[in-house]
């Protein structure tokens, strides 16, 4: 791997399998280049999974700048390209307030919290949870 | 003794004579106590100060101004006149009287009694120029306190009223299960539209909402600045997976965002709240049916 990562780094986004979704998490800020890993490992996930729809829950950020939206929206359309729904969820109030003061669009669905998201998915996909 | 009486300002003049001005002045400010303060409460109502109050409060008002005046010129502490004061200005200032009464009030006040010492002294100019000496420094340090407890006693009521309206501006109303309503009444500046915003975002994590319906029936103008501020409203709302319905633009508003060009293009608008709430049960799967209709 290029990637010049410290080995004894904590994880900063965790990527889990629930039936035919995906729940990837962000829990810290992260760097550009930590991004597009995260974007990278989110689409081979899709292909290697199977999975139908994914949830991206941003709910322990507290910024997002003009690259981290971007990246969101390409992960978006790349996992559509690839047959899977995606949603953002747990974006915070104050994230939200300064997102529209910096006038980033994310264009694609949002959703309150995972609970919501996934049934948003639900909705989309038709596909039911696997027990 | 007091320490009104300014040192070294009198010049060589002064004396251990001089500790004894502020007390004869006081004495013979009692002494005309009637005189004076009819002179005084008849110059308030020849500058048609204090119009907002009959005369009869004027004289009981301007008797206990006179007794508090006299009384610190003789203790030299402004203590209670502030206090004083500062009782006064609660009464008064419901009763619309202005800053520049008030002042105008306790300048014609001194003036009065300056002028009252001008007539005693006016044969023995050196002893009158030291009673002046004695009695100016008082006489501004209270007009001075006056003014200013007045100013701060409005300062406090304005403030008081600030945080009434912040607190009672925008109520967020939970409708129905996820269903939240806004209503907004009066006019909206900068800072209530930010308000705003905090309170749609918190009321929509807090009760999990998914619709809000912004009623704005009785806010009677916006400007180009607050509409922005509705429309990042609406924005922020949809990042937290909220849909927000606005209802209740008047022809006025109507008309002023078309002319300003807000795009509002992006904004679900519905005529009126009741259609807002039709429109938000429908994008939320309820149907209202009459128990009637039910039945049968």
């Amino acid at each position: 791997m290029a990637d010049r990562e410290v080995p004894a780094e904590p994880l900063r986004v965790s990527i889990l399998s629930q039936g035919s979704y995906l729940i990837a998490s962000i829990h810290t800020a992260l760097d550009d280049g930590q991004l597009l890993r995260f974007q990278r490992d989110l689409i081979e996930r899709i292909g290697s999974q199977r999975a139908r729809g994914v949830v991206i829950d941003v709910a322990a950020l507290d910024v997002l700048d003009s690259f981290g939206s971007r990246t969101l929206r390409d992960i978006a359309r790349m996992s559509r390209l690839r047959g899977a729904e995606t949603v953002i969820v747990g974006i915070a109030p104050e994230l939200a307030v300064s997102m529209v003061r910096l006038g980033l669009q994310l264009e694609m669905p949002t959703a309150l919290d995972l609970e919501e998201g996934l049934a948003y998915l639900r909705a989309m996909t038709g596909t039911a949870m696997l027990p | 003794m007091t320490s009104t009486t300014p040192d070294g300002l009198a010049g060589a003049e002064a004396t251990a004579g001089d500790d004894l001005l502020l007390p004869e002045l006081v004495a013979h400010l009692r002494e005309h106590r009637t005189q004076l303060r009819r002179e005084w409460a008849n110059r308030i109502t020849d500058e048609s100060l204090l119009s907002a109050m009959t005369p009869q409060e004027v004289f009981t008002e301007a008797t206990s101004v006179y007794d508090n005046y006299v009384g610190v010129l003789e203790t030299g502490s402004v203590e209670a006149l502030q206090d004083y004061a500062r009782d006064l200005s609660e009464r008064i200032i419901p009763r619309g009287v202005e800053t520049n009464e008030v002042v105008g009030i306790v300048l014609l006040l001194r003036d009065v009694l300056a002028r009252s010492l001008f007539e005693k002294y006016h044969d023995d100019f050196g002893l009158l120029n030291r009673v002046l000496d004695a009695y100016e420094p008082a006489a501004n340090r209270i007009a001075n306190t006056v003014a200013v407890s007045f100013v701060e006693e409005r300062e406090r009521v304005i403030r008081q009223q600030a945080d009434a309206i912040r607190e009672l501006s925008t109520p967020v109303l939970q409708v129905r299960e996820r269903l939240l309503i806004l209503p907004i009444i009066g006019v909206l500046d900068d800072q209530r539209a930010d308000q705003l915003t905090e309170q749609l975002l918190g009321g929509i994590r807090r009760h999990r909402a998914k619709v809000v319906v912004i009623d704005i029936t009785g806010v009677p103008e916006i400007t180009a600045e607050v509409a922005n501020h509705l429309v990042q409203a609406v924005d922020a709302s949809r990042l937290m997976g909220a849909g927000v319905i606005i209802t209740g633009l008047s022809p006025e508003i109507a008309q002023t965002l078309v002319t300003i060009g807000v795009d509002l293009t992006k904004m679900n608008t519905v005529g009126d709240l009741q259609g807002g709430l039709e429109e938000a049960e429908r994008l939320l799967g309820f149907r209202v049916t009459r128990a009637s209709d039910e039945d049968g």
